[in-house]
């Protein structure tokens, strides 16, 4: 549906490098990366709104390079919403429709049916100055779809939100994209909106992509260090060959299939922590000392050192009940060897 | 004697000084400037006796010429709205080399001496310069007409409208409009079916104050055209003909009239309320 083939342009100072990526058909597609990584640009340059200077964009086919914004059949979703405020939420679901050759009594229809599916009919003739934020970026969606696109573009469009309304949104996110079968493009830098929404994702970094594939494959399998890290791989070291990581001081563990320099990463979710060493021939095995035990949210995490390297490493609160933990406290780490990621040449 | 406690009563004296005197700075200076405004004004309201009044009232002079300068003030601010409206939408949309100076030469009516607005448009559109001749071969005179009146009304004015206009503009989200054009209108039906509505007020703020800036002209029209006569230009032949007495009752007219814009453009410019 979406083909971006060497995409390339400069604006204001920061450069898009050759970006390659496509877009099945019905497919929801996450485009994930740091603040400033170039993502909001690929989506306006996909929409049209900023002139690309090389390569090309196809949308359902047709090359859209040339074409303005009002010719791709693209509707956009920014995180703030960006409803018109001088229309009610009825007037801004049927304000494209015009232009998509849908009469104005068969778009009224669709547009209340739409309210209705995201539960917002009573708010029909409301100005969008009297909403809530989750109930005015669902009035966006509904915008976004009234008009009938091939594609919707979908920039952070749960980052404004309160947490509380954000599970009620992606859930409401997902409903729309398996009931609508349109392509869904979104730019995101929140791992849950991608893992729950996505099928496939793409990580960018300072306008140039890093990793395209399925949402899990660059989770689990990160191409780089700089997408291991993004996606949460606290763990990552260099490895030189010989199918082995030295962590300093005398330890190591084996890589299997680390024939070449590059990296090896871990998700703190696939390290455990014990006081005592447990032996296992399915496990790796490594005596550590705690540095720290901290928490994100319920998530609580141990640094553990080992050789000169640092683990992170989940807790789990079987753990945690077992009783003090003190910074400077001998610890063993575990995990399994298919948990390791190897990562040639980066 | 306690000489600690006279110590510590200066000390607090000299500490709490600067409060003080910002505090009578704050006060008197709030008092004289809104003085010096009000009294001269209102003495000049309250000057002419009703009979008097009545009578300026009833002139078929004073109508005829505070008419025409209502009506030419009209004509500059819709010429301000027609005209000025793109101009400063583009300055406030579109960065382009020159943008400084452009926006300098908006100003430029605010800051140069009227009579030579008045000067510098004879010289341009006078019979004596091929344009004015080209112009007077199309039937438009300059000189000594409403239209030179109008003109030089909409040239005084213009920096109000576009200026207000243009932060109005400005005030309008840029991603409304990317939104609109992602959604299938073209820049034209973006602009008239969101831009314009959301900054329709600011739009009606400058042309209240293009309007009032031109009811108040005087030193530009009356080079380009003592008559016919605006109400300033009245004013001012009644004072030099027959004395402040008889100035004084057009003045009360033109006191009230440009009260009467205050009042709108504060009635305008207020925040309005949505509501559901």
């Amino acid at each position: 549906m979406i083909r971006v083939n060497s995409l390339g342009l400069c604006f204001g100072g920061f450069c898009l490098r050759d970006v390659s990526f496509d877009v099945a058909p019905g497919e929801f597609f996450a485009l994930m990366g740091p603040t400033g990584s170039g993502k909001t640009l690929i989506l306006e340059s996909i929409a049209g709104l900023v002139d690309q200077a090389r390569g090309s964009i196809h949308i359902a086919g047709q090359r859209v390079d040339s074409l303005p914004p009002e010719k791709r059949n693209v509707s956009l979703v920014y995180q703030d919403n960006a409803l018109f405020p001088h229309l009610s939420v009825l007037d801004n679901v049927t304000y494209g429709q015009r232009y998509h050759g849908i009469a104005e009594d068969q778009g009224r229809r669709m547009a209340l049916e739409l309210l209705e599916r995201l539960g917002l009919s009573h708010v029909a003739g409301r100005l969008p100055l009297n909403l809530s934020g989750g109930e005015k970026q669902r009035v966006s969606l509904a915008r976004a779809l009234a008009c009938k696109p091939d594609v919707v573009l979908l920039d952070e469009p749960l980052s404004s939100l309160d947490p509380q309304f954000r599970g009620d949104l992606r859930a409401t996110l997902k409903e729309l994209h398996r009931h609508s079968g349109l392509t869904f493009l979104m730019v995101t830098h929140d791992f849950v909106d991608a893992l729950t929404l996505a099928d496939r994702a793409a990580v960018i970094r300072g306008g140039g992509l890093e990793q395209v594939g399925a949402v899990n494959d660059v989770f689990r399998k990160p191409a780089t260090a700089f997408v291991a890290g993004f996606v949460g791989m606290k763990n990552i070291f260099p490895v030189e060959g010989r199918e082995e990581c030295a962590l300093g001081k005398g330890e190591h563990f084996a890589v299997s299939g680390a024939t070449t320099s590059g990296n090896v990463a871990l998700r703190p979710e696939d390290v455990f922590v014990s006081l005592r060493e447990n032996p296992s021939s399915e496990k790796i095995s490594l005596p550590g000392t705690l540095l720290a035990v901290w928490h994100e949210g319920f998530s609580w995490f141990a640094d553990v050192s080992c050789g000169n390297s640092r683990f992170t490493a989940a807790l789990d609160r079987q753990f945690l009940a077992q009783g003090r933990l003190d910074p400077g406290q001998p610890v063993w780490l575990g995990f399994a060897p298919q948990s390791l990621h190897f990562m040639p040449g980066c | 004697m306690n000489t600690r406690g006279v110590a510590n009563g200066r000390g607090d004296f000299f500490a709490a000084l600067p409060g003080r005197v910002f505090h009578v700075w704050l006060v008197a200076s709030c008092v004289l400037v809104l003085l010096f405004i009000v009294a001269p004004l209102a003495r000049t309201v309250v000057s002419p006796d009703a009979h008097r009044m009545w009578e300026t009232l009833r002139d078929t002079d004073v109508l005829r010429s505070v008419g025409l300068s209502m009506g030419a003030s009209a004509m500059a601010a819709l010429l301000a709205l027609i005209f000025g409206t793109p101009l400063a939408y583009v300055l406030a949309r579109k960065e382009f080399a020159g943008k400084k100076i452009v926006e300098s030469l908006i100003d430029l009516p605010i800051m140069i001496p009227h009579p030579v607005i008045g000067i510098a448009f004879l010289t341009l559109a006078g019979r004596g310069n091929w344009f004015g001749r080209l112009l007077g071969s199309m039937g438009i005179e300059i000189m000594g007409t409403v239209t030179g009146i109008t003109v030089v009304l909409f040239f005084v004015g213009l920096p109000f409208y576009i200026n207000t206009a243009k932060a109005g503009f400005e005030s309008v989200p840029p991603r409304l409009e990317k939104v609109s054009r992602s959604l299938g209108a073209g820049p034209g039906a973006t602009f008239f079916r969101v831009t314009l509505p959301l900054c329709r007020r600011a739009m009606l703020v400058g042309m209240i104050m293009c309007m009032a800036r031109a009811l108040s002209e005087f030193g530009a029209v009356v080079i380009v055209a003592y008559h016919p006569m605006i109400a300033p230009v009245l004013m001012f032949e009644r004072f030099t003909a027959y004395g402040l007495t008889y100035s004084q009752p057009v003045a009360v007219i033109l006191i009230v009239l440009s009260l009467l814009f205050f009042f709108a453009l504060r009635v305008v410019s207020r925040p309005r309320r949505r509501h559901a």
